[in-house]
């Protein structure tokens, strides 16, 4: 019965979905985080999903799994702001590059996803318990 | 008499194939946000009427590679994305909840017709 199957692949993908939504907690929360050069400043996280297949399996069994955790290439944003503990010899803080409207749209997505496999194992659930009742 | 010989008939494979299909459906939906995945699916009229299988490899000498995932292995296809996306990727979400719950719901009429079946030979077995 591959319908067992459908757990394990629904759920390396609620996995998956759940570091990405753990990512973009650290990016909201880590928004207008000053540093004092470039390089300290918070740059954004995104993690980067890649198909596991399982080829000794009899069915097409395709999992997800978090290959890396990638950081935003977006240059950060430099504010004269001379009286900020945390500004350089010429005055300037560097923010972090994340853009708020951005991870919140990211995060519905993944909400989204999730939900859409938790519904698959449910569904998938009740065709079992549907047919372990056969003949009774 | 042949309802006996053959009791479940063509649900059977029906069932075995739509099985198949919910794990491949349910793979897609998994991979909805991964880069360069490509949805797949099986013909599920072809693969009944066993007008598929065509070109399934063989495996003659020991030295051949296995083709893989079993029987879905030489009928897996691709599906054909109305809105391909920019990371490659050619699940559409929306596309792939509606072929699982229309896959879903003819699971649960395959399994109404077995069980129908079930119920009539047990009458039939009873006599009463």
């Amino acid at each position: 019965m591959s319908f067992f199957d459908v757990l394990g692949i629904a759920g390396s993908a609620m996995n998956a979905q759940m570091v990405r939504m753990n990512t973009i907690s650290s990016n909201l929360a880590n928004t207008g985080v000053a540093a004092s050069s470039a390089e300290e400043a918070y740059k954004a996280k995104r993690p980067v999903f890649r198909t596991v297949y399982d080829h000794a399996s009899e069915t097409y069994r395709a999992g997800v799994t978090v290959d890396s955790i990638g950081t935003s290439g977006k240059p950060n944003d430099r504010r004269f702001e001379p009286g900020n503990p945390m500004a350089d010899e010429q005055g300037y803080i560097y923010v972090s590059n994340v853009n708020s409207i951005e991870e919140m749209v990211d995060m519905t997505i993944a909400s989204r996803a999730y939900q859409s496999n938790v519904e698959a194992i449910n569904t998938a659930k009740k065709l079992v318990l549907n047919t372990l009742k056969l003949g009774q | 008499m042949p309802l006996l010989q053959n009791p479940f008939g063509i649900h059977e494979r029906a069932l075995t194939l739509r099985d198949m299909r919910t794990t491949i459906l349910a793979a897609n939906m998994a991979n909805a946000d991964t880069p360069n995945y490509k949805a797949r699916d099986i013909d599920f009229r072809s693969l009944m009427q066993g007008t598929a299988n065509a070109q399934m490899m063989q495996s003659t000498d020991r030295q051949h590679m296995q083709t893989t995932f079993g029987a879905a292995g030489g009928n897996l296809m691709y599906r054909v994305p109305t809105s391909p996306s920019l990371d490659g990727n050619t699940v559409e979400a929306d596309t792939e909840q509606n072929h699982y719950a229309d896959n879903a719901m003819r699971i649960q009429a395959t399994l109404t017709f077995l069980n129908s079946r079930i119920k009539g030979i047990r009458t039939a077995l009873r006599g009463e």
